[in-house]
């Protein structure tokens, strides 16, 4: 069976090129059914391929294969060679199962649109791009699907090309993303360097025999540096935000569900090097407890129904990055899984939404439409409670062993905690008050707007997620610790952080936690539902400062374009200007005007009468003559 | 006795009389001849040359420039004929087109 894993990435992207050809020809929505087979199909091989690793129980060594299918590049030791462990099987199938769902999805949400087709080529392209990215055995493949990811964000995100912020969001990925790659290949470079190889077999194979602490961290800090590129984190988490020009199964799919989840990935993946460096780790959780609290205050201001979700995004990847700095790869995998499932369902729950309200994406602009929209709105319910970490939702379960570890961990790391609990807290505030403010209170819609349930095709999906949602935190429960063991044979011989043994502990904490959450939605409950509109005016106006700042994501967009943007157009223009126009330019069009001015003085010479030309050269012997005869030859 | 030195004088005599004709005349006929004119002395001196040094090279060189003239001949002949025809004119002064 896993011997034809290759089947998995080749379904995709078969049908990304079937479709790329003949989609168009097929027409809507024909086109979209071989996509979502395919990507159904992988699903299926994955999940039934998967089922070895309940089989074989506590046969570790039996849990990791991996598939030789060619030589690639010798010299880096980066064969085509994918690797099937519980890690790459998770991974595996959360990319193709949401993804599925999503491709469903977009049958209805991309109804109309006139590039469909090829809209779902892109999507398997992503699909099968992710799948390389989850199922390398080598650095050097990762790397390709990493880049292959980061075209197909590029692709998918100005989709809309001809709206112009569309396509310049696209441009902003593409270039912040070539930002963090260019430290992910300095890692790539060190890790070379230092092993001699890029396979993970021999890399990720007590790498403390080959390097020391000072070279551990360096590689865990370079690759951190791709991660909070792809994984949008401070200070690479700008494109994010933006990226919501795309449709929104895109949204859904890339930068909540699978791509973003990228740099998680590969830290987990790593975790052998980060095992050997404090430092690096403290730096990811680090860098991931600032991003969680920073996005998710920033989450608190926005207007735009689908930028609250990419701030949180960018929030809770926050969380799972704290996770796996410090080790606890299981807690930060399992709200990985977690936040696939009721992140896509938001994300989706948002796009119905915003398909009713004839695309108007301003959460002022709606309300009143729990009535209207009765299949939306309960999943989104759901979907909101369970991030904001409300029992018995998945959400409660990941973010709960993360605080719980992370708690656990103490010293520096019950800093991080508090971080955490106050984002969890500001979690629970501000997805409640796009709750509120989207499906509560007045109907405050534009003239003209008659919101409807979405087709069934749409909510078809959100039915699935959200059952999902209410089900998939129990696969790892302090009572039953399912995932845990899942996961255990990709992580041997790696050291790995746990949430406290003693059963007390746990659930105060877990109650501190609730609590948290609890009290970000009665905020918002009271702020936003109970309080009259003139009441909520007033204290929000007593918080304007910081509301204000909020609401432009702290203008962080503004000082890069001071810091990084402007100067770098200047130079640009001054390229253009001093060094193109005046110096290459002239030099050029100088030696050009030099010859042209030889020529016109040397053309007279050229008077067209044979003999003034028979005289210069009987003229011209008879001085080589004289010249031979007088000086002799 | 005549000597080589005879022979020399006669065929500068003829290459310069040659070289006034190509630059004083404008028909290209004439000038034709004179080129074939100062042809002919160099072969003389080449011939000369040869039977003074008893040395079969000079022979072998007029024997070249012999063809090498047969066929510019040819060639030139036909272009002045050509000329004369469109032109009704064989004066290389009204050949004036390719100025600078």
């Amino acid at each position: 069976m896993v011997d034809y894993l290759w089947i998995v990435i080749a379904l995709p992207l078969g049908m990304a090129v079937f479709n790329h050809f003949f989609g168009s020809r097929i027409g809507e929505p024909r086109a979209a059914g071989p996509a979502i087979l395919a990507v159904l199909g992988a699903f299926g091989y994955a999940a039934v391929a998967s089922l070895d690793f309940f089989a074989s129980e506590h046969a570790s060594e039996e849990a990791v294969t991996v598939v030789h299918l060619f030589d690639w590049i010798p010299g880096l030791g980066a064969g085509a060679e994918l690797l099937w462990d519980p890690l790459s099987a998770t991974m595996t199938l959360v990319v193709t199962g949401v993804g599925a769902l999503i491709h469903i999805y977009a049958v209805g949400y991309m109804h109309g649109d006139p590039r469909f087709s090829r809209f779902f080529t892109y999507l398997n392209l992503f699909i099968a791009s992710m799948l390389i990215l989850v199922l390398a055995n080598n650095f050097a493949l990762l790397f390709v699907g990493w880049e292959l990811v980061g075209l197909c964000s590029y692709l998918l995100i100005s989709f809309w090309y001809t709206k112009p912020s569309a396509a310049s969001a696209g441009k902003k990925a593409f270039v912040v993303n070539r930002i963090g790659d260019f430290g992910f290949m300095v890692a790539l470079m060190v890790v070379f360097t230092s092993f001699g190889t890029l396979s993970y077999t021999q890399v990720l194979h007590e790498p403390g025999e080959i390097i020391g602490a000072s070279t551990a961290t360096a590689i865990g800090l370079l690759l951190l540096v791709g991660a909070v590129g792809k994984s949008a984190q401070i200070p690479l988490y700008v494109w994010l935000p933006d990226a919501m020009e795309g449709p929104t199964p895109v949204s859904a799919l890339i930068h909540a569900a699978t791509m973003v989840t990228a740099g998680v990935y590969m830290v987990a993946r790593t975790g052998a090097i980060y095992g050997l460096s404090d430092i690096a780790g403290g730096v990811v959780a680090t860098v991931g407890a600032v991003t969680a609290l920073f996005a998710a205050t920033i989450a608190i201001g926005q207007r735009d129904i689908k930028r609250v979700l990419a701030y949180s995004t960018i929030s809770q990847l926050g969380y799972m990055f704290m996770a796996v700095g410090i080790a606890g790869y299981v807690a930060g995998l399992f709200h990985l899984v977690t936040h696939a499932v009721f992140k896509a369902l938001l994300f989706l729950g948002a796009g119905s939404v915003i398909h009713a309200m004839d695309g108007e994406q301003d959460m002022n602009k709606m309300g009143g439409l729990r009535a209207k929209m009765p299949i939306t709105h309960l999943t989104m319910v759901v979907a909101t409670l369970s991030i904001a970490g409300i029992p018995p939702l998945a959400g409660f379960w990941s973010k709960d062993e993360i605080l719980a570890v992370l708690f656990a961990k103490g010293g520096y790391f019950i800093a991080l905690w508090a971080v955490g609990l106050v984002t969890a807290l500001l979690t629970a505030f501000y997805m409640a008050r796009q709750y509120f403010l989207v499906f509560s209170g007045a109907p405050r819609w534009k003239d003209g707007v008659q919101p409807h349930e979405s087709p069934r095709i749409m909510t078809g999906p959100l039915v699935v997620l959200g059952v999902l949602t209410v089900l998939v935190g129990f696969v790892n429960t302090p009572f039953r610790l399912g995932f845990e063991h899942f996961l255990a044979p990709a992580f041997e011989g790696v050291y790995l952080a746990h949430a406290p043994d003693d059963g007390f502990l746990l659930v105060a904490l877990a109650v501190v936690s609730v609590a948290a959450g609890v009290v970000g939605i009665a905020i918002a409950y009271l702020l936003y539902n109970r309080a009259p509109e003139e009441t909520r005016r007033r204290l929000l106006g007593r918080v304007s400062r910081p509301f204000t700042a909020w609401e432009h994501g702290y203008r962080v967009d503004e000082l890069y374009g001071r810091l990084i943007v402007r100067p770098g157009l200047r130079m640009a223009v001054w390229n253009a200007e001093a060094v193109d126009n005046r110096t290459i330019d002239r030099l050029v069009v100088g030696i050009g005007r030099a010859v042209w001015w030889m020529g016109r003085r040397l053309r007279p010479l050229q008077s067209g009468f044979v003999r003034s030309y028979g005289a210069l050269l009987a003229v011209g012997t008879v001085i080589v003559v004289a010249w031979i005869v007088v000086r002799g030859l | 006795m005549v000597t080589a030195e005879w022979y020399m004088t006669l065929a500068a005599v003829l290459f310069v009389i040659g070289a006034g004709g190509l630059l004083l005349r404008s028909n290209a006929l004439v000038m034709f001849m004179s080129v074939e004119l100062m042809l002919n002395a160099v072969n003389l001196t080449f011939i000369a040359a040869a039977r003074a040094h008893g040395d079969i090279g000079g022979q072998m060189a007029v024997l070249f420039v012999l063809v090498v003239a047969a066929a510019e001949v040819a060639v030139g002949l036909a272009i002045i004929v050509s000329v004369f025809r469109t032109r009704q004119t064989a004066s290389v002064d009204d050949l004036s087109e390719l100025t600078g």
